[in-house]
């Protein structure tokens, strides 16, 4: 822990306009920022948890309609979905890398195609769940059906409270999941409204770097998902 | 049983007690013994390496007789002993119906002899609600959509009370009924007077009158797994799980069929959801569990081949 | 920079900076925001104080003759849900410990001032949402939302007051962030981990578990929400779900939320001991290991709560022994503070009188719940007046005490008065009797069988006698917990001026004037002394104020 009196404090506290009046140097600012957003992202993992935890108990006992209720996922969609997010991952961390060399107009480029890539994973997560309600898979509804049968069992025919646990959950996840993109892309519209202004600088990126964890955190979340929802018990 | 709650409950309250008041006793004598007065001051003292780990280890062996003492009586009450007379019991807002296997029906009030095991088996038909009988000292929540299990042995004459103990809406505290023991010749007495058909009986004619014996035949030619000596055996299943065919192996049986396939049978079950009450589901359950309490000779398809079981 | 002093000539403090409503909605000052909460919390107490005594009026006699059936039950769950919720879980982290952690460390604010107030601001929007579901109907599903029953059966207000509890959560959340990052990174140079006040660490302990556990209790109570809005299966068995697993998931927080409740409350105690037996807390590193472990192993024993509800006999052995594991700290800070005041220079001021009745009550509340733990015992005493005894014993009988202790101890340095030593006595004395009135004879009505949270006990009147006694000792705790407000009001306008440090006790708080100014200290401390250095400084305490 580094001892810095109050009479350093006030001198960096002239120099820079970004250090907040109860930290006494901007090191301990930028440690604070960081251990607070790992400790935010710990408390989603929490969040999140909560619905793997109820995933795996109904996955285990119902496993043949998860199957069935996984296969009618559209595989395209979402692979392309894994993709795009894996992709505004990696514009994240070319904006965090321009800052820290000092690029500043890339900083926003990158952030703008975040952003973009991000309000396409929603656009596809919208279509999808639109067909889910043309097909009348969505849970709760007087019309729910899924038809076909367990996998490899032609002759049970899946089982309609089952299936409907499955979309439930499947519906529960990717709604938070998509509640978590969400903010994050208005999170990022900030940062690159900010960028634009020329706050960050290879000193200072923090936000960035803090903004850039937690979507890197969401696309995470996604990578589980994805496996969990859309890959059960496919063959090809 | 009740005996025994109390004996750990008392060793449990005596020892509480010494400790409580070995403690306040430290408490008020270091409050009197050391308040401030003139010439003397405070003593600094960090602690003691010897008197932590003492006074962790001496407690913390102590709470393990707690734990072994009470775990071996969760052990007892959980497990009804064989033969238990049962009765069957389905819980709904905000009343209690009791079913004996001779065919009384009963609410809110459970008549029941002296001196024989009594096993409970109860489900509910709507929310969780709770078995307690605070004389004979047990207490069950009895859970929607299957079934749960408590047993008791009354060992004195007498009525007792019955109350619902988990909060299940607006006349939970309505839901109370009693227990009457009584003498064997006055509970053979009051079981005479009735007529009633008994439970497996009522089952029975389910069995029948809903199909289920088109199926499930006494020789190898049905469709269906054979019946006869399947309660509480092994079964195989298609999917290569072994399990119990208990009370909520026979009921999910019928209300989900599916969800279990026996091994070399087609899954072509219907289900009975929504088709049958609860009280006609114990009836089929009470008679499947009557079949063939001998081993079954016929090798049957899919049952376990441990059929040479005692 | 020096102590400012205002056109009046007086000195500058947190209280008297600024004037006017927005400086005081938009405030990052820890202390101003501490005092925030205070109001919010002090306002949910009484109501669910409120709703407390209609309930134990109601039990007075055995026939359901003061309100509904459906009252009654709505009676219970508002005061679980706003006693737990909007009181217990905010009042000493938010209050006690936004106030004193950044200057018992040294540090000039929290690490995230604004956070702060944001988190003070979703208390409130929850605390708003939980007022509407009371004003519109109430809500009657008992504070732990059973399945199907909340899902499926009841017609009030259960989606609000869902919302009102997950809001809340993230408040707690917030805090426990804002603690942790706080207590890691700002401690002023000298200030090691060895040498924090265990005041300090217990906010560490407790926000190690707001931050783990709430989102688990947000996301069981959200699906709740959603299967009543949407007719969902998830936990309704004839749909396929499972009422067990909403079970697990609600008491896989709820216990460690207890621990949320009682661990800044022994925090408090052992700065109260220190102080008034002018010596150092007998076993630091044991203490402070204490706290740590009980946060710990306290996220592993949540279905001790579900021991007859039809969990498999294996799992309920594997809690019941892990419950038996967590009771063993909780016994090592009770034997510490002991000895503590062993060989010590004791007085008696109203702090110290709510800790001795902290440490008595909490260990007779503590050794209760051996009972419970003990799977053959519990069996028969779950789901009666003996839990009830039991969890009130550790939350009013330790937790409110402590809490109550601790504004004492510490209102000279909030509010720059002393509150009358007399009232303070009085109070403290009226709230020990009346609360071992209220709450001693529900351990022997559970044990009868006097099931929980029945309106009506008219089948057995033989319950009556009990009933009447505890309600006698409610109206005397509440005669208890009335003075304090009044006073500590009244001690605002005329009490007398405080000092420094009225109690000549240890820690940096009490090296800065009463009340504090805005950014806490002058020149930013250099810690070089041990905690609780009682050795050091002024001997005793100083003479009745």
């Amino acid at each position: 822990m580094h001892n810095s009196p109050i009479a350093t404090a006030n001198h960096e506290a002239h120099e820079n306009p970004a250090l907040l009046h109860h930290f006494a140097t901007e090191e301990q600012q930028k440690n604070a920022a960081s251990l607070g957003m790992w400790i935010f992202l710990v408390t989603e993992i929490m969040f999140f948890g909560g619905m793997f935890c109820a995933y795996l108990v109904y996955r285990y006992w119902y496993f043949g309609d998860f199957g069935t209720a996984s296969s009618s996922l559209d595989l395209t969609l979402g692979t392309v979905n894994t993709v795009v997010l894996i992709c505004s991952s990696l514009t994240v961390a070319m904006a965090v890398r321009c800052a820290q060399v000092g690029k500043q107009k890339a900083i926003v480029v990158y952030l703008l195609l975040t952003i973009v890539l991000g309000l396409a994973f929603l656009g596809i997560k919208a279509i999808e769940y639109k067909q889910k309600f043309d097909e009348n898979h969505v849970p709760g509804l007087a019309g729910f059906h899924l038809e076909g049968h367990i996998p490899r069992h032609p002759d049970i025919p899946v089982n309609q409270q089952h299936a409907q646990i499955y979309f439930s959950l499947y519906f529960a996840m990717t709604g938070m999941h998509a509640l978590h993109m969400i903010i994050g892309v208005g999170l990022f519209t900030y940062l690159a409204y900010k960028a634009s202004k020329g706050v960050y600088r290879p000193g200072y990126y923090t936000p960035l770097e803090n903004g850039g964890l937690y979507w890197h955190f969401v696309d995470i979340v996604w990578i589980y998902l994805f496996p969990l929802l859309y890959l059960i018990d496919r063959h090809p | 049983m009740a005996n025994n709650v109390d004996a750990l409950y008392i060793f449990l309250l005596v020892v509480s007690a010494l400790m409580s008041l070995a403690i306040f006793t430290m408490v008020v004598f270091f409050a009197v013994r050391y308040r401030k007065q003139a010439g003397r001051s405070a003593e600094q003292i960090d602690g003691s390496h010897a008197l932590e780990i003492t006074w962790s280890v001496i407690p913390f062996c102590v709470f393990m007789v707690f734990f072994g003492w009470g775990a071996a009586l969760y052990f007892k009450e959980r497990k009804p002993p064989e033969n238990s007379a049962e009765v069957y019991t389905v819980a709904k807002q905000w009343m209690w119906k009791f079913e004996h296997m001779e065919g009384q029906r009963e609410i809110n009030e459970l008549h029941v002899p002296v001196g024989r095991d009594v096993k409970m088996i109860m489900t509910s038909q709507d929310v969780i609600h709770s078995f307690f009988v605070p004389a004979f000292r047990i207490k069950q929540d009895v859970l929607p959509g299957r079934y749960t299990v408590a047993w008791f042995h009354a060992t004195k004459p007498g009525t007792y009370h019955l109350f619902c103990a988990e909060y299940c809406g607006t006349l939970h505290s309505g839901m109370v009924g009693s227990v009457v023991v009584m003498e064997p010749k006055d509970y053979q007495a009051w079981l005479g007077g009735g007529g009633n058909q008994p439970l497996a009986v009522t089952g029975q004619r389910l069995f029948s009158e809903l199909g289920c014996v088109t199926c499930h035949r006494s020789d190898t030619q049905g469709r269906g797994p054979n019946l006869a000596g399947l309660f509480s055996k092994p079964v195989l299943l298609e999917d290569g799980r072994t399990v119990a065919a208990d009370e909520n192996y026979l009921r999910e049986s019928i209300l989900t069929p599916a969800a279990k396939i026996v091994s070399g049978f087609k899954p072509i079950m219907p289900t009975f959801q929504g088709q049958i009450s609860d009280e006609q589901l114990n009836a089929l359950v009470a008679y499947v569990k009557s079949l063939g309490q001998q081993s079954d000779a016929t090798g049957g398809r899919g049952i376990a081949a441990a059929t040479s079981q005692p | 920079m020096a102590t400012a002093v205002l056109e009046t000539g007086e000195r500058e403090t947190y209280l008297n900076k600024e004037y006017g409503i927005k400086s005081w909605l938009l405030t990052v000052d820890h202390k101003r925001i501490a005092l925030l909460y205070l109001m919010g919390i002090t306002f949910f107490f009484f109501i669910g104080g409120f709703f407390a005594l209609l309930i134990r009026l109601e039990l007075l006699t055995p026939a359901g003759d003061l309100v509904q059936a459906d009252t009654y039950n709505k009676l219970f769950t508002m005061h679980g849900q706003v006693m737990i919720f909007f009181f217990l879980i905010p009042a000493v982290p938010a209050v006690l410990g936004n106030f004193l952690i950044p200057i018992m460390i040294g540090a000039k604010d929290l690490a995230f001032p604004r956070i702060n107030l944001l988190s003070w601001y979703i208390y409130i929007i929850g605390g708003m949402l939980m007022l509407y579901t009371i004003l519109n109907g109430g809500v009657d599903t008992g504070w732990t939302f059973y399945v199907p029953l909340s899902t499926e059966f009841l017609k009030t207000q259960v989606v609000t007051a869902a919302l009102a509890v997950f809001i809340s959560g993230f408040s707690s959340i917030l805090t426990g962030l804002n603690f942790i990052v706080t207590i890691h990174r700002m401690r002023a140079p000298g200030m090691t981990w060895n040498r924090l006040p265990l005041f300090v660490w217990a906010h560490y302990a407790t926000s190690i578990i707001q931050v783990l556990g709430t989102p688990v209790v947000a996301i069981a109570i959200a699906l709740v929400a959603l299967e009543r809005v949407f007719h969902l299966g998830i936990f309704n068995p004839s749909l396929g779900g499972d009422p067990l697993l909403f079970q697990h998931l609600f008491w896989f927080y709820s216990h460690p939320a207890v621990y949320i409740m009682i661990l800044p409350g022994m925090g408090i105690i052992s700065e109260i001991v220190c102080c008034f037996s002018r010596k150092r807390i007998f076993g630091y590193k044991a203490m402070a290991l204490a706290l740590v472990g009980i946060a710990v192993v306290g996220f592993l024993v949540w279905a001790h709560h579900m021991f007859v509800a039809g969990i498999s006999l294996y799992a309920a052995l594997i809690f019941s022994i892990l419950s038996y594991f967590v009771a063993v700290p909780s016994a090592i800070k009770v034997f510490n503070w002991t000895s503590t005041m062993y060989k010590g220079s004791i007085t008696y001021q109203t702090p110290m009188l709510y800790a001795f009745g902290f440490i008595g009550l909490f260990t007779m509340g503590g050794l209760t719940g051996l009972f419970l733990a003990a799977l053959g015992v519990d069996v028969h005493v779950t789901d009666t007046y003996f839990v009830v005894a039991h969890f009130h014993y550790i939350m009013v009988g330790g937790m409110v005490m402590a809490y109550l202790g601790g504004m004492h101890f510490w209102w000279p340095k909030i509010s720059g008065r002393m509150y009358p030593e007399g009232w303070g006595r009085l109070a403290a004395l009226l709230v020990f009797a009346g609360f071992n009135l209220t709450f001693f004879p529900q351990f022997i009505l559970g044990y009868l069988g006097m099931p929980r949270r029945y309106w009506d006990y008219s089948h057995s009147p033989e319950f009556q006698i009990l009933n009447v006694l505890s309600t006698a000792g409610a109206t005397i705790l509440a005669v208890g917990y009335l003075l304090p407000m009044v006073y500590f009001l009244w001690s605002m306008r005329y009490g007398k001026p405080a000092p420094d440090n009225p109690w000549n006790a240890a820690g940096l708080e009490w090296t800065i004037p009463s009340p504090p100014s805005t950014f806490n200290f002058d020149e930013q401390p250099v810690v070089t002394w041990e905690a609780y250095n009682y050795d050091e400084i002024e001997k005793e305490v100083p003479v009745a104020q």
